[in-house]
């Protein structure tokens, strides 16, 4: 099973991926998934959001969710 | 209540004409508050020739839904209108429209403040601005 992994805006930019998909085995939190995506540390100020809702960092994921990682929002 | 993101260009004030005309029933609003925002060809300093609005497909327009929906139930509006741009936008073009209907004006005028204020601080958008020098992420929105 696996957990897609999105990334918005200069985090796209940053990681050179608009999507991924992992596996899920070993994966607890969305900051768990952060670290199998990426080596570097997450801004302390990036956003995630579990299958489109906002969530902490320590938010449990699951097998078919779908976790998101974007910077400070500008929009209106 | 109405939630849309365009991909085209708008005209926000016959948006709100239209919507008054279709979905409120005359007589029954003392108040429209509207708030339409609009962008500018500078920023920071610089000049800005356009840029590019992008979203969360799905979770943006969730995020608006329930906004909105906050907010007619806190207010007990009787309707809003909530229309955001994305993709390419110029100069001038408005990117922004918000507006709250109710009885009377106190509840319109606060409903609508708030929701732009939500909108900005927590709607899933970002912009990218095109500058003579190359391309800049907007990293933060103006205090107000």
């Amino acid at each position: 099973m696996s957990i897609q992994v999105r990334f918005f805006a200069s985090l796209r930019e940053r990681v050179g991926h608009t999507r991924l998909s992992i596996e899920s085995a070993g994966i607890a939190t969305a900051r768990d998934v952060w670290h199998a995506v990426s080596a570097s540390p997450l801004d302390e100020e990036m956003l995630v959001a579990i299958n489109k809702a906002y969530a902490s960092l320590d938010k449990a994921v699951s097998d078919g969710d779908e976790v998101a990682f974007f910077p400070p929002v500008t929009g209106g | 209540m109405r939630v849309e993101i365009r991909e085209t260009a708008f005209d926000p004030w016959l948006e709100v004409s239209a919507f008054r005309r279709d979905h409120l029933a005359a007589g029954r609003i003392g108040a429209s508050a509207v708030f339409v925002g609009t962008m500018r060809d500078f920023n920071e300093g610089d000049d800005v020739k356009s840029m590019v609005l992008e979203h969360y497909p799905g979770m943006t327009e969730q995020h608006l839904e329930t906004m909105t929906q906050d907010a007619i139930s806190k207010h007990q509006l009787s309707d809003a209108l909530v229309i955001h741009r994305v993709g390419t936008i110029l100069p001038a073009d408005d990117i922004v429209l918000v507006a709250a209907f109710s009885a009377h004006r106190k509840e319109a005028l606060i409903a609508c403040r708030e929701m732009m204020e939500t909108l900005k601080s927590t709607a899933p958008f970002w912009k990218k601005e095109s500058l003579a020098s190359g391309e800049r992420w907007v990293e933060k929105n103006t205090a107000g």
